[in-house]
């Protein structure tokens, strides 16, 4: 009997890509390990491989085929006189549910008959990796999916899915132009069109050149600007943040990529005593206009050492700023202007993010105030401060709210430090009551500063303890259910502003 | 201190694999009768500077860690005068009045930065180890041991990128040398052919601990080998011998070949920093120094043998005790900075 063939995952967050080539045609016998076909995402190119033998039946996406779902079946597999134990699900979940843990195996084969686990996203870091059969445990069991659940069950998914459902709303008239972009293209744009207007600006990071990017954020940069401005590095963190610091120090405008800023505590002396440091060291003498920028936070499933928000990190030092947007439309905003600060700029971005499409306004030179919260969603009943993804969560459950007669206001921080306190205090006069939203721990937390901002400041305004919702208090696990239970999710949100609101 | 004992003239520079373009071994410098007074002078106002900030610090007037490069005056002056202020950059660790002094920093500046006034380079909010002048392109004054190295990489990156001709000279020490990221910038440079001299002034200690308590590899030219980036040693106490290998390295990095590494020997006659009574070393090692080797007496012998008069070279030190001690006078009379300034320059725009 035939094996459906699926559209794999390539990454821990693909929904969908394009079936560019394929290397088999119908009839043709495969074993393991052959190539079958070549699938691109926005991020990258992978070969897709056979993990068992049979012909190749019938061939069901034809290449060149645009936004193929991950799960959909792509081709057949006819077994060669192999005669395996039938699996209980062969017939049944495979073809209706398309689960990214199905997607993520090259080819689906039988699974074991007693595997319990339905969350099986095999995501790694980086980009696709070739599935390996321990994929397949996990791949087809016999446990139901969620119908519409095209996202692996895990703490980031909810992340993912808040953000995929929220709108922008963005500062400008009602008649300007929009354009959905991607974080990822509008952080690019924001460079490129920078580099355009400043010579001395140039990126310089792992894999920002050549390989067009680890998250392919630089993507087309090298092509438009030439390798001196666009600089592939070794991986050296702790050199390259120098050295991006002293060209800064000399007068140019460094775009240092970390390819996530878990990486960038081997550089973070530069960071702190060497960029942020300068100009007040010098009495205002020496300055350091620098952009350190990658992705911060959680990803998907890949543990403690590469899951961890920095944010009040580098939001506790003085001489930095600290930027960490939501969307992309503050994304090209801000990152444009960040990159024509004066000042040393650390820039949260989010892997989950990337993918994420949001309108844009099409106006020349978008640019967004560096320090200034946003609101967006206005509501009388509780403010839910947050920024970066977690902003995707708050506006998720001021939705929910909204059904339960609660009007709950969304405000994004946008900016860390210098942090617009204002915002915050305006927001709690209004409403008298608040919940901090922040996807990373507790303690010492930008949650923590929000709410002694509120006792110092705001004392009078409240109405209820603010109440905070935050990851828990430990290194990020990697079982999905595990993960799951250490991010914030937006039914906390509602849980809380529903105590402070007494309901 | 056996080493430094036998390493009394620099030995040659052996390439170990001589499979690639190499820098000349260079020569020494043949400085006329004025070029070399000029030399004399740098080094004197520096002596006579730090023996002064030395005083200042026992009565109070300077605090915190203040490094003196008494003994290392050779090197700054014989690299520096080299080099071409406000075109070559210069950047260096905490031990930087010696090097800001060589690049032509009015000394009234480094001193009332070093009794911490407003009036100090840095406003006085820099101190001893973090003083600057982007003007002379004097880029500090680097508190973290080993930063300035790769800060000094980016520096040359400048250079290359802006085509400005400049090249970087990046000080260190054989501390420093052992320190990790000097060696990510040694890979990078290389790999672009930086316009960088990596200056290492080896003074035999790091704090309290002998090069050969902590360096396996204790030559420390040769620590660019493995990035193909050539290094030369140099007797870090004669001036015109330290002035002759600038002479080379410039040769080499303007000409588009990339970093080179000079190792400097030298030596501290005082402790580390002020609070350090330099118990590791003996006092008959330094007394050698003092007495043998000193880059001054060394210069000022030499200028006698030219013809100087005596008489012109007490003249000379009159004139620098007389900058120093109005230096001196400057740094203490003027005002603390205003309280205000606390709050002002954290970051450059209002946001």
């Amino acid at each position: 009997m035939g094996v459906e063939l699926k559209m794999p995952a390539l990454s821990p967050t693909m929904e969908e890509g394009t079936l560019a080539k394929w290397l088999v045609k119908e009839g043709d016998s495969v074993k393991s390990g052959d190539i079958l076909a070549e699938i691109e995402t926005d991020k990258a190119t992978m070969e897709f491989e056979a993990v068992d033998e049979g012909v190749i039946g019938k061939i069901l996406v034809p290449e060149g085929t645009d936004g193929v779902k991950v799960g959909t079946a792509i081709a057949m597999l006819n077994g060669e006189g192999e005669v395996s134990s039938p699996s209980p699900l062969a017939g049944e979940g495979q073809a209706g549910t398309a689960s990214q843990g199905e997607g993520a195996t090259a080819a689906s084969t039988p699974p074991p008959p007693a595997q319990p686990s339905a969350e099986s996203p095999s995501p790694t870091r980086g980009e696709g990796q070739v599935p390996t059969p321990s994929d397949q445990q996990t791949q087809a069991s016999p446990v139901e999916l969620p119908k519409q659940q095209q996202q692996p069950e895990t703490g980031t998914q909810q992340l993912v899915s808040a953000a995929a459902q929220t709108r922008t709303d963005p500062e400008v008239s009602p008649d300007t132009a929009t354009q959905k972009l991607a974080v990822r293209e509008a952080l690019r744009d924001a460079m490129a069109e920078e580099m355009r207007r400043d010579e001395r600006v140039f990126v310089i990071g792992e894999e920002v050149a050549q390989y067009q990017g680890a998250y392919k954020v630089t993507q087309g940069l090298l092509d438009e600007f030439g390798p001196r401005r666009v600089v592939d590095t070794p991986i050296t963190e702790y050199g390259f943040a120098g050295l991006g610091s002293g060209a800064a120090m000399g007068g140019l405008r460094p775009i240092v990529e970390f390819m996530t800023f878990n990486f960038a505590m081997q550089a973070i002396d530069h960071i702190i005593n060497s960029a942020a440091k300068t100009n007040y060291m010098s009495g205002g003498q020496m300055r350091c206009p620098i952009v350190f920028r990658g992705p911060n936070g959680a990803a998907s499933r890949v543990a403690a050492q590469h899951s961890q928000n920095f944010g009040p990190w580098y939001a506790s030092v003085p001489g930095l700023v600290v930027i960490a947007p939501y969307d992309a439309a503050d994304a090209k905003g801000l990152l444009k202007a960040a990159i024509r600060s004066e000042d040393a700029v650390v820039f949260l971005e989010n892997e989950l993010l990337y993918g994420q499409q949001f309108d844009v306004p099409q106006v020349d030179d978008w640019m967004l105030p560096i320090g200034k919260a946003r609101v967006m969603r206005e509501g009388k009943d509780v403010s839910i401060v947050s920024y970066s993804i977690g902003v995707g969560l708050a506006l998720e459950a001021a939705e929910t709210l909204a059904g339960e007669g609660i009007a709950a206001e969304v405000i994004d921080l946008r900016t860390l430090r210098p942090l617009d306190r204002q915002a915050v205090l305006t927001s709690l006069a209004k409403t008298n009551r608040m919940v901090v939203v922040e996807e990373g721990w507790p303690t010492c937390s930008i949650s923590s500063e929000i709410m002694a901002i509120c006792m110092e400041e705001g004392f009078d305004d409240l109405d209820a303890p603010v109440m905070r919702v935050t990851d828990a208090d430990v290194p990020l696990p990697y079982a999905a259910n595990l993960e799951k239970l250490a991010l914030i999710k937006a039914e906390d949100v509602v849980k809380a502003a529903k105590a402070v609101c007494y309901r | 201190m056996a080493r430094s004992a036998k390493a009394q003239t620099a030995p040659e520079a052996v390439p170990l694999t001589p499979n690639r373009e190499r820098p000349q071994q260079p020569q020494r410098y043949g400085a006329s009768k004025e070029q070399l007074l000029d030399l004399y002078k740098q080094m004197l106002l520096i002596r006579r500077f730090e023996e002064r900030a030395g005083q200042l610090y026992g009565l109070g007037l300077i605090g915190g860690f203040c490094h003196l490069y008494i003994g290392q005056e050779a090197v700054a002056v014989g690299l520096q005068s080299a080099m071409t202020v406000g075109k070559d950059s210069v950047i260096t660790g905490y031990r930087d009045h010696g090097h800001m002094l060589a690049y032509g920093i009015d000394p009234k500046l480094i001193m009332a930065e070093l009794t911490g006034r407003a009036a100090g380079i840095s406003k006085g909010k820099g101190g001893s180890m973090h003083m600057f002048s982007v003007e002379h392109g004097f880029y500090g004054g680097h508190g973290i041991v080993g930063a300035q190295v790769s800060l000094g990489t980016g520096l040359a990156f400048k250079h290359q990128y802006s085509g400005d001709g400049g090249v970087c000279l990046s000080y260190f020490g054989d501390g420093a040398a052992n320190q990790g990221q000097v060696y990510e910038s040694f890979n990078m440079a290389e790999l672009w052919k930086l316009p960088v001299i990596y200056a290492i002034e080896n003074n035999h200690y790091a704090m309290g601990t002998s090069v050969e308590r902590s360096a396996s590899e204790p030559d420390f030219y040769k620590r660019g080998e493995s990035f193909q980036i050539p290094g030369i040693q140099v007797d870090g106490m004669d001036v015109l011998a330290v002035r002759g290998a600038a002479e080379t390295a410039l040769e080499w990095t303007r000409s588009g070949k990339g970093p080179i590494i000079l190792e400097l020997k030298t030596y501290r006659y005082r402790g580390h920093s002020m609070s350090d009574p330099a118990k590791y070393r003996t006092r008959e090692e330094v007394q050698d120094y003092r007495e043998n080797r000193d880059p001054i007496s060394r210069a000022e012998k030499e200028l006698l043998g030219m013809g100087v008069a005596e008489e012109q070279l007490k003249g000379i030190d009159k004139e620098i005790k007389e900058i120093v001690v109005n230096a001196a006078k400057f740094a203490e009379d003027a005002p603390e900075p205003d309280a205000a300034e606390l709050h002002t320059e954290v970051l450059v725009e209002r946001y």
